[in-house]
């Protein structure tokens, strides 16, 4: 691991300002940095420390939402009970990632910031634009049976890791962020990410020193069914080959909302209005969800050893809606 | 930078970079915690800090300056053994050992995430879960044992947590193969 400078942070203001400078980051649990910087992935000349920092707490709102602290750790999230009343999705979602260990220590904003598991992102002796911008993609043409079939471009097709994300996506998160300037900014997870275009190396809208403080979730749906299924090469403590997350709302027979995201599929959570639109107000049969496969994967494109990734995400958003609409 | 380990002040300045298992067992003498991976990813370095189960590997010593710290060697001494230790023991819960303390002091923190009510991947219901053998191994899949002692480690933790001895597995002789 390279040196780096240890800074704690006494405010969330100095924070920002303090990791507004060049290599300079913010750590929490540490859990994807850390292991980043000891196999020199990440080498930040400076670390800001802002576990001490009071933003670890849930509170309630007045518009019946939910504000979660970004400290506050992914076991913890997991177990409130407020999450498990109103957004189970995102309960189970967090349950279905990491080990006990690691979801002790993570936390709400470092899990939204987390790296791409690509074998080349890790394997510092071979070229990743992600890693080392401009040295190329050797996931393309290499093994990739993990990685991208929607939303790549021919510099990156990394997939974004989180299941916690993917459940915030379909959940309608807002993002709560503090600028080096002392702006405060309100970024819908729908505008958070990036895709990868010609610069995969940056995956977020968030700006140099810009410190996310709370995660927002919207008042829970009404009425609904919640799903996060997850697809994976062992039965624990496994990144998604891919996963859904659903919130569904029926009316009778007849699909009243859907909101749908899903996970290992791109550079980003993955949602699109199509896979909804192919539902919502239609009667749930597999004829009604085989459309919103189609929806979903038609600009699906695998590399090789990730071909699969298309028919079984289409078997399993299927047999996901099955489950949603108890069709 | 000081630290409560094991209900002991310890005082040092380390290198910034020196996680909290380095800082055990390079600077402070305390080798029972091991380094597996060094990535998060085995749990052998699992450690008990303010009494939740974390991956000492994967975190900063200057991070936890303050803290309160339990590794294997705090959990109970030759003689004077914790339930859990006692029980692997009874039940052979390993075979190199290489991986005992860190499963330990997982199964120990592990056990109290359960009495907090706190569900898994593996419960049926968030708000009711119960121990079971998939609840068990589900909770304890960040803890790699390469000699797969699962089966006994399984047992140990069912008798600290009071479950009793799982019932036997008969398989009839026809279908042994099949």
């Amino acid at each position: 691991m390279k040196t780096f400078q240890y800074e704690r942070a006494a405010s969330a203001e100095t924070a920002t300002t303090d990791a507004a400078t060049p290599g300079a980051k913010f750590i929490a649990g540490g859990t994807n940095l850390l292991d980043l910087m000891k196999l020199q992935i990440e080498t930040p000349g400076k670390l800001v420390d802002i576990t001490r920092l009071p933003l670890g707490d849930i509170e309630s709102r007045d518009d019946g939402g939910l504000t979660i602290g970004t400290l506050v750790p992914n076991s913890d999230l997991a177990a409130e009970p407020r999450v498990i009343e109103g957004y189970e999705v995102l309960s189970r979602a967090l349950l279905a990632g990491a080990s006990g260990q690691l979801r002790n220590k993570a936390t709400t904003g470092g899990n939204l910031l987390q790296r791409t598991r690509c074998y080349y992102f890790y394997d510092t002796a071979t070229p990743c634009n992600k890693r080392e911008p401009g040295s190329g993609c050797s996931a393309i043409g290499g093994f990739n049976r993990i990685l991208a079939v929607l939303g790549t471009s021919d510099k990156c097709i990394a997939t974004h890791p989180s299941d916690m994300a993917v459940a915030m996506r379909a959940l309608d998160a807002t993002i709560v962020t503090l600028k080096a300037d002392g702006d405060r900014r309100r970024i819908a997870i729908a505008d958070f990410y990036r895709l990868p275009g010609e610069t995969p190396e940056i995956e977020t809208v968030l700006e140099p020193g810009e410190l996310i403080t709370a995660v927002e979730l919207p008042k829970p749906v009404e009425g609904a069914r919640h799903l996060y299924r997850k697809v994976r090469d062992r039965a624990s403590y496994a990144f998604a080959l891919v996963s859904v997350a659903g919130v569904v709302v029926m009316d009778g027979t007849t699909v009243k909302s859907a909101a749908l995201a899903f996970g290992g599929l791109g550079p980003m959570p993955w949602r699109n209005p199509a896979v909804e639109a192919a539902l919502v107000g239609k009667e749930a049969s597999d004829a009604t969800f085989a459309a919103a496969a189609d929806a979903l994967l038609a600009d699906a494109r695998g590399f090789g050893s990730n071909d699969f990734k298309i028919p079984l995400m289409r078997r399993t958003l299927i047999a996901s809606l099955r489950e949603l609409t108890g069709a | 930078m000081q630290w409560t380990i094991n209900g002991q002040r310890y005082v040092a300045e380390v290198d910034v970079r020196t996680s909290l298992l380095d800082l055990a067992r390079e600077h402070l003498g305390l080798t029972g915690s091991k380094k597996g991976c060094d990535h998060g990813q085995c749990g052998a370095c699992t450690m008990l800090v303010n009494g939740r189960r974390v991956n000492s590997c994967l975190t900063l010593a200057v991070m936890h300056d303050g803290d309160e710290i339990m590794t294997i060697e705090g959990l109970g001494q030759v003689g004077n053994l914790h339930a859990m230790q006692s029980a692997f023991v009874k039940h052979d819960g390993y075979q190199c050992g290489y991986c005992t303390p860190g499963q330990i002091c997982s199964a120990v923190g592990m056990l109290d995430e359960a009495k907090k009510g706190w569900a898994s991947h593996a419960s049926a219901s968030l708000t009711d879960a119960e121990l079971n053998d998939a609840e068990i191994s589900e909770r304890m899949s960040g803890n790699i044992c390469r000699c797969a002692a699962y089966p006994n480690i399984v047992d140990a933790i069912r008798e600290v947590a009071g479950l009793g001895d799982r019932e036997p597995v008969l398989v009839a002789a026809g279908e042994v193969g099949a």
